[in-house]
Order: structure tokens, then sequence, then C-alpha cells
């Protein structure tokens, strides 16, 4: 949001970021999702955290598959490319568009139907790889623009406005990331903007996949009694692993952070993550640590929101690749076609 | 009807056929056999004859019968041949078919203990006892096996008159580098050669006679071909997942690229190579990265192209650049996945639901599975959509003759794509938009740093600013823009090769690795009195010189490997008003198209 000018001054200069970008160009257009969707307050974050970021619109691209939250990249960032795919294939268009430019920031919006159910396959081969981008899934446990279908995150038990029971259990994105090896494993409330805004700027700190599950309620299918992806039991049960502060890495550090209460974690671009201890004594470094308290959560029924897991030593898959300095898409003819001699040596190696 | 032309080569005044027949080798899959086939196969090339060399294969690792077929001819036919001249009948389990499969006459090498002699007096047999000439090549145990391949090789060589200079050449290059490799096969070649000077003597009429028609010539094979091709069109990007017949030619270009494309100082690919989970993803990355500016690619078969369906409607519909090459085989579901097939092509040139069509390349032999590769970029990036290149598992996996390919003269076209100075000057963009009233529009790729550059790519109803709607007029605008690309996309495909014969009253129309049994097929014609004229489709869409062709000709008939007649019903729906002069011939047993089947089939309906 742009400051309205104050009494005191009249003709303000607006308030712009480190770029000199004001927070209205990083928006998009109208939202038509249901009032109060909670895709529109995620959006919202994703707004204010790259505008903070001071991030180069031209230099992200913005993903997403199908569905309800795969509308989104048109409501933020319009002064970015977007790519609206197909049903569960954005992952695999993100890849694409990492090979072509892997300086572009990639941020994918997916759903619990486009990432759990038809692109649950390309979503552990994108985390298997690590590609690097910022993968947020709106996860409201059904299928909002089909009208109110249960999703594969629905949890056992839950009920649908008609009065169904889902009798199947669901399956926990983030653990299946940290199972894959994902690097960066967060889960938030599309209710907790604050936890939310700095989880998104870490993920952009980050280079490799980085997955949010953000529990994001429909307010037309699964807002209701007797659901638990609604507003009202995510408010109710939401606890917080720790508290999150993020310093970006163009900003000094001046706090030094208390060993005994906080964890310092240093992101791939010099940004740090505080994680500041909240009763639990939970360490984000330990996948065992991380899997187990997944589990005992889902098991109690507890919806814990934080940086569940993070390893920022993991090899990004471009960096696997080896390529060029110049993205591939820059390349040029003299660059990419060897001369007639070699040519002429491989004719000479078929005669 | 019309006397059949003699097919045999057969001098009257020698009795001898001389460099005129096939040989039909019959091993056991896993057993080596394809090393020693090579090496008769580029012996007889280097004595300057023309030869075509095919590997009927199982889909199998280890086990099941596998027979390599080298034709040779002198007039430089290298269609499949029907009728085997001379077989080696290395695999038990096949031999006895095998033998009665042979006509009159043929010529069988097998080992002495098969007593194949008992099945057919009426062919030449020649028994040799290869495990006690394997026991002399060595006292391993687990080589015999092997070098048994080279045994045959070495009887063959003498029975034939295959020049041991030449031998010698194929094995070191065969086995180059390996001194001990190269030495322990041609002595296995040698004591097989002695073997059979000594013990067989020569009773049919099959010779090798020196030529000097394959001087400078290069055998390779198609899938080989089009990976050059990609390197040189300057490929960036290769994501695919592996499927035959098409997985030789990703690993030939990732060999290739791994070679010419790493900076030798930094260790740094101007590439990426990517095996995918399945095809779906494949060409969801290749999408991503044609979108992102890369020029991308993906190789797959027909199951793959069915997987691909969704995504290729997608790249058709936000116009997003990329080449998918299909390497046919037989269908439908798994089919035979190691038999030839023609039959994806109308499947691939409508891929996906609603109105789509796609540009389809036709390449009829290897050179043009190189050049077509080029081209396809190119055609893919100027017209903003995938473009399939249609190839198949005999010209795709088989070994043909070839000149050597030319270096490409023309620059890359990489389309029509604005840059921030451009953006700047024109003041506006708009992604879809039929600015030159050719049905282009002008992209921009992310990361253009204008703040005109930015649109939204999306697989619903758009408007020429990228943005939704569902507006009919808005829907019908862009479907006919669409529709006028396609049509301008008929003089940039390549144009058919056209000959036309004056007195011809029939036209032969056909694409692909056909075209090698039409080429020997007119011949025989020509000599029962039926001349052709003869038009080879290299595209989808089609260019004007169809209608031509048709128009002149009394009979067209359209020659295919698929069941359906899938060209011949394209050509009927493209030139209604011609369509009762289309007939229709098909092969589609899995086996490469003979000139014989051809020949047979037109001279049946011209009688």
């Amino acid at each position: 949001m742009v400051q309205s000018p104050s009494k005191d001054n009249p003709a303000p200069q607006p308030v712009t970021n480190r770029i000199g970008l004001t927070q209205a160009d990083y928006k998009g257009s109208p939202s038509t999702l249901c009032d109060g969707c909670g895709h529109d307050a995620i959006t919202s974050q994703i707004i204010k955290a790259f505008y903070e970021l001071g991030l180069e619109p031209h230099q992200v691209a913005k993903l997403s598959g199908i569905g309800c939250s795969s509308k989104t990249p048109a409501y933020f960032l319009n002064r970015s490319h977007g790519f609206n795919s197909c049903h569960g294939r954005m992952p695999s268009v993100a890849t694409g568009a990492n090979l072509a430019n892997d300086t572009l920031t990639l941020i994918g919006v997916s759903g619990d139907g486009d990432t759990a159910s038809i692109g649950l396959g390309q979503f552990c081969h994108l985390i298997r790889r690590n590609v690097p981008i910022i993968y947020i899934v709106e996860n409201n446990g059904v299928y909002g623009l089909t009208k109110g279908q249960f999703s594969a995150t629905a949890d056992y038990g839950s009920k649908l406005k008609s009065g169904v029971i889902n009798d199947l259990p669901p399956i926990d994105l983030c653990g299946l990331a940290i199972e894959l090896g994902c690097g960066f494993v967060a889960r938030s409330f599309a209710g907790d903007p604050k936890q939310l805004v700095a989880l998104l700027k870490a993920a952009a700190s980050f280079k490799g996949s980085a997955v949010l599950d953000v529990i994001s309620p429909c307010v037309t299918f699964n807002n209701h009694e007797g659901s638990t992806k609604s507003y009202k039991y995510a408010k109710e049960m939401e606890t917080p692993l720790h508290e999150l502060g993020y310093i970006p890495f163009y900003e000094q550090i001046t706090v030094d952070y208390d060993h005994g209460t906080e964890q310092d974690v240093e992101l791939h671009d010099g940004s740090h993550l505080r994680l500041k201890k909240l009763g639990h004594d939970y360490d984000a470094t330990d996948r065992l640590g991380a899997i187990n308290t997944i589990q005992q959560a889902n098991a109690e029924k507890k919806f814990l929101t934080g940086l569940l897991y993070i390893n920022e030593n993991k090899p990004s898959f471009p960096d696997l690749l080896h390529l060029v300095d110049k993205p591939l898409a820059s390349l040029t003819e003299a660059e990419t076609r060897p001369p007639k001699e070699v040519l002429d040596q491989i004719m000479a190696s078929y005669k | 009807m019309k006397t059949l032309p003699a097919d045999s080569a057969q001098s009257s005044e020698t009795g001898r056929v001389i460099n005129d027949f096939s040989i039909h080798v019959a091993t056991v899959n896993g057993s080596g056999s394809q090393s020693s086939n090579s090496v008769l196969m580029r012996s007889i090339f280097q004595m300057g004859i023309p030869i075509s060399g095919k590997n009927l294969f199982p889909s199998n690792i280890a086990g099941l019968p596998t027979w390599f077929t080298i034709r040779v001819n002198k007039d430089g036919y290298i269609a499949r041949r029907n009728d085997v001249d001379i077989l080696v009948a290395m695999n038990p389990q096949t031999a006895f078919e095998d033998v009665k499969a042979l006509k009159s006459g043929a010529v069988c090498v097998s080992p002495s203990e098969l007593k194949l002699n008992d099945v057919r007096s009426d062919v030449k047999h020649y028994q040799v006892p290869f495990g006690d000439l394997a026991a002399q090549a060595t006292d391993q145990i687990k080589l015999r096996k092997l070098l048994t391949n080279m045994l045959y090789v070495g009887v063959v060589a003498e029975l034939l008159g295959v020049d041991n200079e030449e031998i010698i050449k194929s094995i070191k290059r065969q086995f180059d580098g390996k001194p001990k490799a190269i030495d322990l096969n041609l002595n296995a070649i040698s004591i097989g050669r002695t073997w059979a000077k000594e013990n067989l003597k020569k009773a049919d009429p099959f010779y090798l006679e020196p030529m000097n028609k394959t001087a400078n010539k290069i055998i390779i094979d198609g899938n080989a071909a089009a990976a050059l091709g990609c390197m040189f069109a300057g490929v960036t990007v290769l994501t695919w997942y592996p499927i035959t017949p098409s997985s030789s030619l990703c690993e030939e270009l990732i060999d290739y690229l791994k070679e010419h494309r790493v900076d030798k100082a930094t260790g740094k690919a101007t590439f990426a190579c990517v095996q995918a989970e399945d095809e779906l993803a494949a060409l969801g990355m290749a999408l991503g990265a044609g979108w992102a500016g890369a020029r991308s690619m993906t190789a797959t078969a027909g199951p793959g192209i069915s997987l691909m369906a969704e995504l290729t409607g997608f790249g058709y519909f936000t116009e997003i650049p990329t080449v998918i090459f299909d390497i046919e085989r037989v269908g439908p579901s798994t089919g035979m996945p190691t038999r030839t097939s023609q039959a994806d092509l109308t499947k691939a040139h409508l891929l996906s639901h609603g109105d789509t069509k796609h540009i389809v390349l036709l390449p009829g032999s290897v050179e043009e599975c190189y050049l077509f590769a080029i081209e396809a970029f190119d055609i893919a990036e100027r017209f903003q959509t995938p473009i399939f290149v249609l190839s198949d598992l005999d010209l795709g996996m088989n070994n043909w003759m070839a000149d050597p390919f030319p270096y490409p003269t023309k620059k890359l076209d990489r389309g029509k794509v604005l840059n921030a100075e451009e953006l700047e000057k024109l003041g506006k963009f708009e992604r879809y938009k039929d600015v030159d009233g050719d049905g282009i529009p002008y992209r921009t790729v992310p990361g253009t740093n204008h703040p005109l550059a930015a649109y939204f790519t999306r697989g619903s109803g758009h408007t020429e600013k990228a943005t939704y709607t569902e507006k009919p007029e808005d829907y019908v605008n862009l479907m006919d823009r669409l529709a006028r690309k396609y049509n301008t996309a008929r003089k940039y495909v390549p144009a058919p090769i056209v000959d036309y014969v004056s007195n011809a009253n029939v036209g032969i129309i056909a694409f692909g690795s056909t075209d090698f049994a039409i080429y020997e097929s007119r011949d025989q014609l020509k000599v029962a009195n039926i001349p052709t004229s003869y038009l080879r489709v290299r595209a989808l869409p089609f260019t004007d010189e169809l209608r031509t062709f048709v128009e002149k000709h009394e009979h067209v008939y359209v020659v295919e490997q698929n069941r359906d007649g899938q060209l011949r019903d394209l050509i009927r729906l493209e030139l209604p008003d011609l369509a009762m002069k289309i007939r229709s011939i098909r092969h589609y047993d899995g086996l490469p198209i003979d000139a014989r089947f051809v020949t047979d089939a037109i001279m049946e309906q011209e009688r």
C-alpha cells in the first residue's frame, strides 16, 4: 500500500523501496475470487514481501497450474511475466523456465488439488531436483473451482458442507517434501500475515525449492463447522513453532541473537532468518526431528506453523548442470552453433 | 496383368549374381552379434558397393530372436527387400522357420549340428562346425559365444569375396583403441575364412565385386543425424523420457553436446539436458524453456505423444515454440515397440482437444533428419508454436548411406521477439495482436528489462493483450488468427519433392521412409510400362504443389505405412473435389515397406 499523505507534509514523495518502486508497482489485476478468500490474503503478503525486498519485477516469473489458487498470479506483480499452465504441470514448466534462465526468481502458486493429486508426481520431482522456486500451496482441503469436492489434503474425518465425511487419510505435503530432500519447508496460515511475510522473504533468499504449505480457507465451500481448514479452526488451533525475524542481506545486522532462545539461519543471498523459540525447543535444521514433529502433530491434530525444516547445503539443480554464466536463453548463434570444422570432423567419423 | 520385371540381376552369361542380394543374419539378442554384423556391412560398403543395414530386434534385452539384414545393391536401392538370398542361421530357436521361409535357390550358412539340410533340400547349405572353430579361436569359454559371431563373418566373407583389407579396416574401426580385441576378432575371422576356403565348395551364384559407388559416403542412422541437426541448430534445452525408438536420438545428442558444447577451460555447458519423470513433464519443461527464450526440444514415440496431448494444445493456444520429435513405432497402445510404422501422422498433426492443427515436418532420409531438425527450430520460433518432426524406427535406428551433411548456411531465425529497446521505440506491446497480417504476433521473454515487457500466458481464453476473456468475439478473433498463422506456414515449410514424368497417367504420393521403396518401385513399374510421377510430401500443412500434382494425373496412389491411410485421408480433406482420384496403398505389418509390395499393389489396380 502506498502511504497516504500526512497532515504535516501535504505533497510527499511516494514511499518507495530500495530500487525506487512503490508497492503499487508490485500489484496485479483485481482479484475475482470470493470475498474473504484466504488466497487473496496470501496475494497481499506476496506483494508486500516482494516490495519490501526490492526485487526487480522483470527478474521475477510467476507460474501456476489450474484451480482457484492458480488464478492468483494474475493478482500480483503485473510487471512480471506470468504463466498459468495446465492442471498439475506447473512444476515442469517452472523447471523449463529455470533451465532457460536461472537468473529469474520463480514464484509458483498451486493448490492442494493441483499439487497433492493431479500434480503430485511433478511436485515430487521438482523437489528431488531442487529447482529454485518459491512453491506456495494454497491449501484449503477442497476443490473450489469445481464446487467443493474433497482434495487429498482434507483431514481424516473432516466434513463437507453436504455432510459427507472424509474417510481417507490426508497427504501431508510438508512431510512429503522433507522426505524428498527439500531444503526449505514451511507451514503457515493465510490469517497469520506476519509469519507468512517473513517466510516468503526467507524463501526468496533461498536458492532451491522452497515449499510453503499455507492453510488458506475456502470461504464458500470449506469454512463451516466440522471443517478442519476453516478460519475458525485454523485460528484456534494454530501453534507457531517460533517467532520469525527476517534480516535482508542489504541491511546491517545490529542486534546479536541469543543462542539460548533463538536460532539464526544464514540464507543463500546473505540474508538471515531468526527463529525465536516459543516454548518448544525446536531445531529447524534437524531433519528427523522435523519429521517426528510433523507426524506427532498430525496424530494429535495440532496445526503447527513456522519453518519446519531448513538445509542450505544442498546443491540446486542449475548448480548440478554446470551451466555457463549467461542464461541459456540469451546465448547467441556463435555460442551455440559449433563451427564447420566440427561437422567435418563428425562426418569423417561416419565414413 | 503385365509381366513383372525380374528382381534378380543374374547375368545370363556367367550365371553369377553380382552385388545384388540380401544377407539375413539370425541371432539371439544380447549375444553381441551387432559388432560382427556391423563389420560385415562396413566391409562391403568400403568395397564401394551400396548397402543398407536393418536391425529387426525384439523388445527385450537378452535371449530373444533378432535379425540383421544387409541389402547389397549395385543400383543403390536401399529399401528393405522381402526376399532373403543368404541366410546365416545362428539362432537354433528360429532356424527352422528361417530356413522354411527361404525361396528356392537361396543360401543357408548354419552350425553343422542344426542339420538344416534335412529341412530344405532346394537351398544351398554351407554347414560349419562353429563350436569346434570357436574352441580354436579362444580357450576362454566366455569369449566363445562372442567370437562365434566373427567366425560367421569370416565364412561369409570367404563365400562372397569380401576383401580382407576392408575387414581389417572395419575391425580396427569397430574396436578403436583396443588392440587386444582387434587381434582376437581378426583371428576369429581368419579362422572362419580359412576353414571355409579349405572345406566349402562354392556352389551359389552370389558374388561381391568392388565398385566405386560409395566413395565419400557416410553411414549413419536417422536418430544420430537428427541429433546432429539439433546441435547445429543451437539447441539449448533437451528434456526427454526414455522410450524406444527415440532414446538414441537424445543419447546421441547428449554425447555430441558434451563433446562440442562444453567450454574446455571452465567445464561449463551451453545446454541443459534433463531426463524427465514422464513425457508430460518432458514437454512441460520444453514449453517452459521455450517460453523463457531457450531453443528447446523433446523426443519421444507414440505413447509419449499420447501423454503430451494436453500440453501440446496448450503450446498451440498460448503460442510457445518447441520442437517435438516423434520416432514412430507400431501402435496402438504398447503395440510392437521395436517395429516401424507411420501411424502417428494424423495424431501428431491434430494432437490435443479443441480445434488444433500443428506443423509437421516429414524427413524422408537421414540427410533430411539432419536438415529438418535445423529447420524445425527456426520454424518453431518463427511461428511460436510446437513443431513436430515425424521420423520412424526404420529411418531412425537403421543404417543408411548418405552424402556428408552440409554445414548450415542460413542464420538462426529466432522469430519475432521484442527486446527492451524495441519496446521503448514502439511504446506499446500487445502479445497476441496480428501486427503484420501473417497471423504471427510478437513476443517478449521473461527477464526483459522494460515495464511494457510482461504479459500473462494462459491456456484459458485470452485477448490480444493477453488478458482473460470469455467474450465470443475475442475467442473467434484468436482462433481465426491461429488459422491464419497456420496458413502462413504453407509458404515456410519444406515444399514437396516432385518428379513429373511426361507420359505418366499414374501419380504416387508418399512421405518419410516410404521414399526408399517408392524409388525402387518406380523403376520396376517403368520396366512394366507404367511410367509414374512422384510427389513426396515433406511437411504439413500441404503446399500448393499438391493440387497441381493430383490434377495432372488420372490416378494418384498414396503409399504409406499405416492401416487407415492417414495421409490419403488428409489429402482428401485438403482436395475434396479431387478425392475420387485418390487411391491408397497401405503397409502396416511392422516391417519396413518394400518396393515389390508397392509395385504389385499398383499393377493390380492398373492392369
